[in-house]
């Protein structure tokens, strides 16, 4: 799973009030190479939960991507780069993401996150 | 194909064990379906010619074959799916999308207005089955439509290829989509083709006025109507918005049912072996007004 799928995951559980973000809990990070598309970049920026990111982005290893930023900084290539390393190139192979208010783990193996809940969740 | 249908075999997560999910994925038939049923829904979704890639949803993108065609037209995509050996093959194909286990009667998990699109290939029909006592089917319908409609962007679509089981089906779950919010129809191509007929549900997450008109259905000769006139003809699209609903049989000039389409049609006849008269100088003539 790519930090870019972990940005838009929330928790479903019922009751729940704020399920985002899910804390990421990594055992196994993997780098897998993708091409760098800026358009494609500078169009999902406004949808990105910035703090999120950096927080998921540490987690899993990578803290090279600035705490703040501003729009000019989509001129910039050398901060595309890093936020298409960070969202596209990091994959979480094993580990959980963690709901932010129960706790409850969702396990992730080869990649996928288990997201099923259980039948008093839902 | 089997006999029955596979929604009244087993749950998804069951019937899609193992082998069924080699065997679907190995098909060369189902392979090109899929690929074309896939092909039709991204072209549904309208999304803009820019060349930007967006980020999708694939909606039961089961083993990935529905996700292969959005990677080869330069988009990012998420695929949920309720079974593990179908999301395993998704894995040995090392599709580029992300893969999610998970169940979208139970909401998809997606935070609000993040998503460009979405697509389901022949996947939300599942709903409908209660396999469970707690499955109660329009629960679920709710949640799946509440939860897709939250996440989409303003003026994003959805386009659902289903495989209702009869049209009380497809009304339930067209009934729930409206509820959640979404304007839009049913696409029908190849509606009089028993084999070759498929629905695509085209919803659209935003006002009635934002959407543009429901597109044209494709007919026998794969002639794809993608301009915008909304067309009456019961057959191949009904428009279900808040404002419009369909007018009972009108005389509109169709641009469609020329001539030519006649001829098309006595062609048809022809092959299936109905008696059909002679094409003329007089066949598809121009009638006075008041005939």
């Amino acid at each position: 799973m790519r930090l870019i799928t972990h940005n838009m995951l929330s928790s479903n559980i019922k009751g729940v009030t704020n399920g985002f973000p899910l804390r990421i809990e990594a055992e196994k990070v993997v780098e897998k190479e993708v091409d760098f598309n800026p358009d494609f970049l500078r169009n999902m920026f406004s949808k990105i939960e910035w703090k999120a990111l950096t927080d998921a982005s540490k987690a899993l290893g990578y803290a090279e991507l600035p705490e703040e930023t501003e729009p000019s900084m989509l001129e910039s290539e050398l901060f595309l780069r890093k936020l298409h390393h960070a969202l596209l190139e990091l994959h979480l192979e094993e580990g959980a993401l963690v709901c932010p208010e129960t706790g409850r783990k969702f396990p992730v193996n080869k990649g996928i996150p288990n997201m099923l809940l259980h039948e008093d969740e839902v | 194909m089997a006999a029955s249908r596979p929604e009244l075999q087993a749950p998804p997560e069951i019937f899609y064990n193992d082998d069924e999910a080699r065997k679907y994925t190995s098909s060369s038939r189902i392979i090109g379906i899929q690929a074309e049923l896939s092909e039709r829904a991204l072209e549904l979704l309208g999304l803009p010619g820019d060349g930007v890639p967006r980020l999708l949803l694939d909606i039961g993108c089961g083993s990935g074959l529905s996700g292969e065609t959005l990677t080869e037209n330069g988009h990012h995509w998420i695929g949920l799916d309720i079974s593990e050996s179908m999301l395993n093959i998704a894995l040995e194909r090392e599709v580029e999308g992300d893969l999610l286990l998970g169940d979208m009667g139970q909401g998809l998990g997606v935070r609000p207005g993040v998503i460009d699109g979405a697509i389901s290939i022949s996947a939300v029909q599942w709903l409908c089955n209660a396999d469970k006592s707690s499955h109660e089917p329009r629960i679920r319908l709710k949640a799946f439509f509440g939860s897709l409609y939250k996440c989409l962007a303003r003026g994003a679509r959805a386009v659902l290829q289903v495989y209702p089981e009869n049209l009380a089906q497809r009304e339930l779950i067209l009934s729930y989509a409206m509820k959640a919010g979404f304007s839009g129809g049913v696409v029908v191509d190849y509606p009089h083709s028993a084999k070759k007929r498929k629905e695509y549900l085209v919803l659209t997450c935003g006002s009635a006025s934002m959407a543009s008109a429901t597109p044209n259905g494709k007919g026998e000769e794969g002639d794809s109507g993608s301009d915008e006139d909304s067309s009456e003809d019961e057959d191949t699209s009904v428009s279900v918005s808040e404002r419009q609903r369909p007018r009972k049989r009108q005389k509109l000039s169709k641009k469609v049912k020329g001539k030519e389409w006649i001829l098309k049609k006595k062609e048809q006849m022809r092959r299936k072996g109905n008696k059909v008269p002679m094409d003329t100088k007089y066949t598809g003539r121009k009638r006075k007004p008041r005939f």
